[in-house]
C-alpha cells in the first residue's frame, strides 16, 4: 500500500474527514450563535430612531468618500442611570440563585433515589423525569395557572377540605414564579446529579461504614463531596437560563416580579428601543459569563492541584 | 520490608503454635452453620469454621464460590440468612459494620479519591472521636510501617498500584481491629510486586498481632500467606488445613485439582490389604501400588491422585527389584514447556490419557535430554500419591 494517497471520494474523506467533522459544528455555531451575537453587539452601540429597522447605522459613508463610524455608548450609560435595570439584574440573579438552591434540594434526593434503584426501575424513573419535555413548555406553564389561581385546583381542594375559607392568593406572586421555575428546571438538575451519583463506587460507602462512620456521616464526608461536579453542572444548567427567564415571570409573576427577561422584552417590543434592549442583553451575558469563567478556572486549578 | 522490631509482639502462632491441633485456646472467631441465600441462590451453605487469634486464615476458591459473601458477612455488609458469627465471644448478629471490631481491606482498595493519603488513613480514627493531633501522629507511624511516610499529602490517583495497596492496608489497620478482613488484597498487583508484598503482609500481620482473614482465588498466594487454608466450593467449605496438609493430603478430587495441578487416575480396588492397596486403572494401563492401607472395599471405585513433580520421566525402563510390576507406564512425549527453572512434560500414555510431569532443571546441559516424540517411562514411588474416595 505504502503512503500513496488514495484516489476518489473515499480517499478524500480519509484525508479531510477530521476537518469535516469539526467543521460542521464549528460553522453551525458561527452561523447561528456568533453572527447573531455580533449583530446584537453592533446594535447595542447604535441610536434608536423611528425608522425601519429602528436603529441608526454604525457605518455611514460621507459624500467625500470617508467612512464615518458612530459608536453610541449612551445605551450602556443609560442602564446605570435608570435604577430599573440594576434592580432587574439584581432581582433576576436573586430569583435564579434561590430557585437553583430549591431545585438542588428537591433534585438531590430524587437523583440519589434513582441512582440507587435497580436497573429496571431506574429506567422507568428516568423516563418519568424526561416525560414532561414531550409537552410544550408554554402549555405546562399555562397549566400552573389553572392549579394556582384563586379558584384553581389547590384553593378549591383546600376550601373543600375546610382548611381555609378564603382562597390563598398565589398567582402573580413570586411564589408562583418559584414554583414554576423549580418545576420546569428540575430535570436539568436531576439528570447531571443522577449521572454523577450513579457512578459513585458503592465500596467507598462500605469502606466509610466499615471505618466507623454511620450513614449520615458517610453522606456528608463521602457522597456529597464526590457529587460536587454534578451539583455544579446541574446548578449551571438551572441558574443560567433562569436569569434570562421571560415566560414564567410574564405568565405567573405579578407587577412586582422584576426580571431582566421581562425588561428586555419590554424594551424590544413595547418601547421599540432596540439599542438599549441589545445593551441589556450584552450586559446580562457579561454578568453571566464572567462568574462562569472564574468558576471554571477555579475548578481547573483545583483539578491540576490534584493531578 | 523492615518492620520495627520493638513493635513486634511475639505471637504464639508466629512462633509455631498450632491451637487448631492442640485446642489449648478458645477459638477467636466462631462461625456456626452460617447460610446466606440470595433469592433461590445459596451463596454460603451451612458453613462452620473456627479461627484462632493471630491466625492468617485464607479462604480459597474460584469465583462465585461464596468466599467474598462469607467475608462480607463477617464485616457486616450482608446479614446471614441463618447461622451465627461470634467474634471474641461476642455475637455479631444485628451489629452494624461501624460497630464491629473488624476492618476490611477492599479488593478495589476503595480509597476516598477526594482525600489525601493522610486523610484516608486518619478517617477511621477521626470518626471515633480521636483528637486530630493524636490521629495524625498515629497516621504517621502507620505510614512509616507501610513505607509511605513521604506520600501523606498525595491524592490516591497520584499513587502507583502498589502504593495504593499500602494505603488501603494502612487505613484498614489504623484502628487496630481485632480482625482484619482482606478481599483479594494482592489481586491488582503484577506478579513480582505480589510476591514481595506477600511477605510484607505476613511481617505486618505478625508485628501487629492482628488476626487476618484473606479471601483469594490464587492458590499460590494462599499457600505463601496462610497459617491455614479453607478451600471453598459452591458455598461450602470442602477442606480446612495447613497449606502443606491441603496440598499433600487433599480429601477430594476438587481440592486436589484446585490446589496445584494433579494427575488423576480412575480405578478400582484390586487388592485390599492392611498395609497396602492395589488399584487397577484403565487410565494408567497398569496396576498402582499404594504403600498404606485405605478404608475401602474390594472393587470399589476410587481415584489415585499424584502431583506432577512426584513422577519421574526416563528414557530407560525403571528397574526395581521389589514391586517391578507396579507404578510405571510407558508413553510418548507430546509436549514440552521449558520454563527455565523447570520443564513441564505432557506425556501421552498408551491408554490415551495425557499426564503432566514437571522436572526441575538441575543441570545446565542434559546428556540424556528428553525431547518431543521420545518413548519414555513414567514412574513414581509407592508413597507419592493419594487415594481419594470422593
Amino acid at each position: 500500500m505504502g503512503h500513496k494517497p488514495q484516489q476518489g471520494l473515499l480517499g478524500w474523506f480519509k484525508r479531510r474527514g477530521r476537518t469535516l467533522v469539526i467543521a460542521i459544528p464549528f460553522w453551525w455555531l458561527m452561523v447561528f450563535f456568533l453572527i447573531p451575537f455580533a449583530v446584537v453587539f453592533k446594535i447595542s452601540f447604535a441610536e434608536a430612531i423611528i425608522a425601519r429597522p429602528p436603529y441608526s447605522q454604525l457605518f455611514t459613508f460621507a459624500e467625500n468618500g470617508v467612512v464615518q463610524i458612530k459608536l453610541v455608548i449612551a445605551n450602556y450609560g443609560y442602564l446605570l442611570e435608570d435604577s430599573l435595570y440594576i434592580s432587574a439584574y439584581w432581582s433576576s440573579i436573586k430569583i435564579a440563585f434561590v430557585s437553583t438552591l430549591i431545585t438542588l434540594l428537591v433534585a438531590y434526593p430524587m437523583a440519589y433515589y434513582i441512582a440507587r434503584s435497580p436497573l429496571r426501575r431506574r429506567n422507568v424513573l428516568l423516563m418519568l423525569i424526561i416525560l414532561p419535555f414531550w409537552t410544550s413548555f408554554l402549555l405546562r406553564v399555562y397549566a400552573w395557572i389553572g392549579i394556582l389561581k384563586t379558584n384553581g385546583i389547590i384553593n378549591n381542594v383546600l376550601m373543600w377540605l375546610g382548611i381555609t375559607n378564603e382562597p390563598f392568593v398565589m398567582m402573580q406572586t413570586d411564589f408562583a414564579v418559584y414554583v414554576a421555575i423549580v418545576y420546569t428546571y428540575l430535570p436539568f438538575m436531576v439528570l447531571p446529579l443522577f449521572t454523577n451519583l450513579v457512578k459513585l463506587d458503592q465500596s467507598l460507602l462500605e469502606a466509610s461504614n466499615d471505618l466507623g462512620a454511620n450513614s449520615l456521616t458517610t453522606f456528608f464526608k463521602i457522597t456529597l463531596p464526590l457529587s460536587v461536579p454534578g451539583i455544579i453542572a446541574g446548578s449551571m444548567l438551572v441558574f443560567i437560563p433562569v436569569v434570562g427567564e421571560f415566560v414564567i415571570p410574564a405568565l405567573l409573576g405579578g407587577p412586582d416580579t422584576l426580571m431582566i427577561g421581562k425588561v428586555l422584552w419590554n424594551e424590544f417590543f413595547s418601547n421599540r428601543d432596540w439599542p438599549v434592549a441589545s445593551a441589556v442583553a450584552i450586559v446580562m451575558l457579561v454578568l453571566l459569563v464572567i462568574p462562569i469563567m472564574l468558576l471554571r478556572n477555579a475548578q481547573n486549578a483545583s483539578h491540576e492541584e490534584g493531578a | 520490608m523492615a518492620t520495627n522490631p520493638q513493635s513486634k509482639v511475639s505471637g504464639a502462632i508466629a512462633n509455631g503454635a498450632k491451637p487448631w491441633i492442640t485446642h489449648d485456646q478458645e477459638p477467636f472467631i466462631k462461625i456456626s452453620n452460617l447460610t446466606k441465600k440470595f433469592g433461590d441462590f445459596t451463596a454460603v451453605d451451612n458453613v462452620s469454621l473456627e479461627i484462632y487469634r493471630e491466625e492468617l486464615f485464607c479462604l480459597l476458591g474460584g469465583s462465585g464460590c461464596g468466599k467474598s459473601t462469607l467475608l462480607r458477612m463477617l464485616a457486616g455488609f450482608e446479614a446471614p440468612t441463618s447461622g451465627k458469627i461470634e467474634i471474641d465471644g461476642q455475637d455479631m448478629s444485628g451489629v452494624a459494620p461501624f460497630d464491629r471490631p473488624t476492618n476490611m481491606m477492599f479488593q478495589s482498595y476503595a480509597l476516598f479519591p477526594h482525600m489525601s493519603v493522610e486523610k484516608n488513613v486518619a478517617y477511621g480514627l477521626l470518626r471515633d472521636g480521636v483528637s486530630k493531633n493524636d490521629a495524625y501522629s498515629q497516621v504517621n507511624e502507620m505510614l512509616k510501617l507501610v513505607q509511605l511516610e513521604d506520600f501523606g499529602k498525595r491524592k490516591p490517583d497520584q499513587l502507583s498500584g502498589g502504593q495504593r495497596q499500602r494505603v488501603a492496608l494502612a487505613r484498614s489497620l489504623i484502628k487496630r481491629p481485632k480482625l482484619l478482613l482482606l478481599d483479594e488484597p494482592l489481586g491488582a498487583l503484577d506478579k513480582k510486586l505480589r510476591e514481595e508484598t506477600q511477605f510484607e503482609l505476613i511481617n505486618i500481620q505478625e508485628s501487629l498481632g492482628v488476626t487476618f482473614i484473606v479471601v483469594t482465588h490464587d492458590q499460590e498466594e494462599a499457600m505463601t500467606l496462610s497459617t491455614r487454608i479453607g478451600v471453598m466450593n459452591e458455598g461450602e467449605i470442602v477442606q480446612v488445613g495447613e497449606p502443606r496438609e491441603v496440598y499433600e493430603f487433599p480429601q477430594s478430587r476438587f481440592v486436589a485439582d484446585f490446589i496445584g495441578s494433579v494427575n488423576i487416575f480412575e480405578g478400582r480396588v484390586s487388592d485390599d490389604a492392611i498395609d497396602y492397596v492395589r488399584i487397577k486403572s484403565e487410565d494408567a494401563n497398569c496396576e498402582i501400588h499404594v504403600s498404606h492401607g485405605v478404608s475401602c472395599t474390594e472393587n470399589q471405585k476410587l481415584w489415585f491422585a499424584i502431583r506432577p513433580e512426584k513422577m519421574t520421566v526416563t528414557h530407560k525402563k525403571p528397574h526395581k527389584t521389589k514391586l517391578a510390576k507396579f507404578n510405571w507406564i510407558s508413553g510418548i512425549v507430546d509436549e514440552i514447556a521449558y520454563q527455565g527453572n523447570l520443564s513441564v512434560y505432557r506425556i501421552k500414555l498408551e491408554s490415551g490419557k495425557v499426564v503432566r510431569i514437571t522436572k526441575s532443571n538441575r543441570l545446565r546441559h542434559d546428556e540424556d535430554e528428553i525431547t518431543w516424540d521420545d518413548k519414555v517411562y513414567v514412574s513414581w514411588e509407592d508413597t507419592a500419591g493419594v487415594v481419594l474416595t470422593q
